[in-house]
């Protein structure tokens, strides 16, 4: 018959109008601003330095090496390099960024910054209401606006930050423990260098044996 | 599917005088290629299309590839003739001609090519892919190649692409025109030495590549405005 | 343009479309649809000659959108592409990651772990599903039903979006696959809302059919308008839905045998007459096959290494040689033909674009129906302009 089509297809509407009274599965839409979904856990928008402890500055974990500056895609991030040595989270004395710029207004958010970071420094933020009128100011990110606490890290990536937690205390523990050991070992050397020295033929004296 | 070798016995043996190399791609992917005179292309083309065993009914990619001019610097071993002064007998000095082996470097200029690239499948007997190469003979002023759009249709909006991009003008197709482009740009910016032009916008983050271009762009303003 | 000069136009080429003679002389009125037109899906001009309603030429214009991604890529390393291949087709951002995965792992001789290609095909045929239901769904827009189908289909993908942010981060620009594997691995209970997502999907077509195969609208629209004849559409290059829509049967999940689809069971839908219904046809049931595949893929999935073991992020230098690796996209064949030098960035790095080749035929399609029919004929090609002008 002409129009079957047409009937079944309204009806299918129909359904669906009178559904999305009911369930809450047809109703998909928010009121955004006042209303959120919140934002799932591995979302990623732009990248944000992360420090340990109470002071930004001293709790950098970034050492300037500049990797991300090298591979970062579009070429966003600026940095420089300090002329002194702070020490980082080992208690290693390494330099630390003078200047870290990144234009967001250029970022593509690839996180590929993160990936190739060998010091778990840079992690993606899930802020996203940035919107600015300032091109220029505002919308480059100095080493201040881009540093955020550990803390602030696991309340949005919180599976994330513990996985690098756990790998971070590894390494600071073999760390330590090289240190230990070198600590040692340099003790052992120098004790045995004492004995050595206490132990060699006074100078003068013939020595025994011959050669 | 038959190899390439065999590819090439059989074209051979359809169009005399084809003159077909191959060209071995030493790569784990082992798709090797097939160099083709541009003069026979076109009936090679048509050969490879319609042949029953090889039924290579589809066009699927049509490209350019930039081969810029390269100066090749060898070391050569000549033996020249140099005279010596010897100590002859009773101390007299005698003038010897001895032969000597010097390295030289020589350099010359192996002239660059723009080529053309075609990956070729056959719907029919699903195979392939058999890629074809044709280059032109420079980089400057001859620069043709036959256009294969008559035989696979699928390259007329490709070819009119490498035509845009590399400057590869393709005699026989029926629309040559710019595509990406707009009609009035003239290089083709594809090309390994194309220079970019001025487009300098501010950058808060220049540095490396972008910051070149930065210093060039600020130096040609202010050369501009002395 | 007057009707003498179309006529010389026409005899100078060779195997255009067969001529459609104009009624009567004199001049034809030319419209140009574009760029700003709504139904171009982007920035697209065709300029139309017209005689009354009857379309007699058509030329298709480009580049509004080129922005050169090609020179780009040969100006970063290899990995630095990646995020880049997630504009050309922004619709289906896995799909693009995975032919150029597929095309730098030939060239490099990398192997890929099972479950790897198993997070692969799963993310590839969800792509396909949301690509193919939008399609649908801008189809039915461009034929005045305002609204109604595209947002079914647009709540639907919603749902898939979803699982990628949930998994890659981005909903559209997913930068996820890698030479060598994948980046982040599934969680199970990422397995389970997929599952769960999978599961309400067969519901969703059936809706979609009822809402529209039967129509008596769309099929007056749709049959017999745009046809492409099988021999036309193998010659021009044409892949994907459109060529098995005019009843070709090649599908380079079967004919290639890449990444692990040999192990699923699936069927290739074919199309008769190669007109508009038919690549609407193709499509609901390619989305049916999908749903299965989907279904095998969950179900076995192995566990293991995602990434082999020998490939490095940083560094990365494929000794020098070509390949060309292709991969069935929603849209069509998607391939990347790269050269190496032995350097960090690819000497030359090609992307075949389908929905560019895919306009091959478009006056051959329009030539002889009205103007509001290349809306519809324009939309049943597919294509996304950030791939067409790259
Ligand atoms: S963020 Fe990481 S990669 Fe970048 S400079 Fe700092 S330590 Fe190096
Ligand atoms: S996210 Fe990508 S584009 Fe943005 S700073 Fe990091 S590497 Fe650069």
């Amino acid at each position: 018959m002409l129009g079957e089509g047409i009937v079944k297809g309204m009806l299918e509407t129909a359904k669906n109008f009178a559904g999305s009274f009911v369930s809450e599965d047809r109703l998909t839409t928010v009121e955004y601003p006042e209303q959120r979904i919140p934002t799932a856990e591995n979302a990623r928008v732009f990248p944000f330095l992360i420090y340990d402890g109470p002071d930004w500055h001293a709790g950098l974990r970034c050492v300037a090496c500049q990797i991300c500056e090298k591979e970062c895609p579009p070429k966003c991030i600026y940095i420089e390099k300090s002329k002194d040595k702070k020490p980082d989270f080992v208690g290693k004395p390494q330099i630390y960024p003078a200047r870290f710029d990144i234009d967001i207004s250029v970022c593509m958010s690839c996180q590929i910054c993160v990936e190739v970071c060998p010091f778990e420094a840079i992690k993606m933020d899930t802020e996203f209401e940035l919107a600015t009128g300032d091109r220029f100011g505002g919308l480059l990110l100095d080493c201040r606006e881009l540093a955020k606490s550990n803390e602030y890290y696991h309340s949005i990536h919180p599976t994330e930050a513990a996985e690098v937690d756990a790998r971070l205390a590894e390494e600071k523990k073999a760390a330590e423990a090289k240190a230990k050991a070198a600590a040692a070992a340099a003790a052992q050397k120098a004790a045995a260098d004492a004995a050595a020295k206490a132990a060699a033929p006074k100078p003068g004296a013939p020595a025994a044996g011959g050669s | 599917m038959k190899t390439v070798e065999e590819i090439k016995a059989a074209i051979e043996a359809a169009v005399p005088g084809a003159g077909v190399t191959v060209v071995l791609n030493p790569s784990p992917s082992a798709q090797h290629s097939l160099r083709l005179e541009p003069a026979h292309a076109l009936a090679v083309a048509a050969f490879l299309r319609d042949d029953p065993e090889l039924a290579f009914d589809y066009l699927s990619n049509v490209t350019g590839v930039d081969w810029l001019d390269k100066e090749i610097a060898e070391k050569v071993k000549v033996t020249r003739q140099v005279t010596k002064t010897v100590d002859g007998p009773e101390g007299t000095k005698l003038e010897q001609v001895v032969d000597e082996i010097v390295e030289e470097t020589r350099k010359h200029v192996e002239p660059g090519s723009l080529e053309a690239v075609y990956h070729l499948y056959s719907v029919a007997l699903r195979h392939g892919p058999l890629v074809l190469r044709m280059r032109t003979v420079n980089r400057t002023d001859k620069v043709e190649l036959p256009s294969l759009t008559p035989v696979w249709r699928a390259a007329e909006l490709q070819e009119r692409e490498v035509f845009d991009l590399y400057g590869i003008v393709f005699t026989g197709h029926p629309d040559l025109r710019r595509i990406l482009m707009w009609d009035e740009f003239k290089d083709y910016p594809m090309r390994k030495d194309y220079v970019e032009p001025d487009d300098y916008e501010y950058e808060p983050t220049a540095h490396d590549a972008v910051l070149k271009r930065a210093q060039e762009h600020r130096s040609r303003e202010q050369g501009s405005r002395d | 343009m007057s009707v003498a000069e179309t006529r010389t136009e026409r005899s100078a080429g060779w195997n255009r479309p067969p001529a459609v003679e104009p009624e009567g002389e004199g001049e034809l009125l030319e419209v140009a649809m574009g760029p700003h037109h709504p139904s171009t899906h982007g920035v697209f001009r065709m300029d139309v000659s017209l005689d009354g309603e009857r379309v007699v030429r058509l030329k298709p214009v480009f580049g509004y959108l080129h922005r050169n991604h090609e020179k780009i890529a040969e100006g970063v390393a290899y990995l630095a592409s990646m995020p880049y291949t997630d504009r050309l087709d922004y619709f289906c951002s896995l799909t693009n990651n995975w032919a150029y995965a597929l095309a730098v792992e030939k060239l490099a001789g990398q192997e890929v772990p099972a479950r790897a290609e198993y997070i692969r095909v799963i993310l590839a045929e969800l792509t396909r599903i949301q690509n193919h239901a939008s399609t649908i769904g801008f189809l039915l827009q461009e034929m005045g039903a305002s609204g109604t189908p595209l947002m079914y289909a647009f709540r639907e993908r919603e749902k898939i979006l979803d699982l990628f942010e949930s998994l890659t981060g981005s909903r559209m620009m997913c930068n996820y696959m890698r030479f060598g594997g994948c980046r982040v691995d599934l969680s199970s209970a990422w397995i389970e809302a997929t599952k769960k997502v999978v599961a309400g999907l067969p519901a969703f077509v059936d809706e979609f059919e009822a809402l529209l195969t039967g129509n008596e609208i769309l099929m007056a629209r749709c049959q017999g308008v745009g046809v492409l004849k099988p021999d036309l559409a193998v010659n021009a290059g044409i892949s994907g839905p459109m060529l098995r829509a005019s009843g070709v049967n090649y599908d380079l999940r079967k004919v290639d045998h890449y990444g692990i689809y040999d192990r699923f069971q699936f069927r290739v839908p074919l199309g008769d007459h190669g007109d508009i219904y038919d690549r609407y046809m193709v499509r609901v049931l390619e989305m049916r096959e999908s749903i299965g595949i989907l279904n095998q893929a969950l179900q076995d999935i192995p566990l293991g290494p995602i990434m082999d073991a020998k490939a490095k992020l940083r560094g990365f230098r494929p000794k020098p040689g070509e390949a060309y690796g292709r991969i069935e996209a929603p849209k069509g064949e998607l391939g990347f033909y790269l050269i190496s030098d032995g350097g960090p960035n690819p000497y030359r790095y090609r992307v075949r674009p389908p929905s560019l080749i895919n306009l091959t035929v478009l006056e051959d399609m329009c030539l002889g129906h009205n103007v509001a029919d290349v809306v519809l004929i324009f939309g049943s090609v597919d294509i996304v302009l950030g791939e067409v002008d790259r």
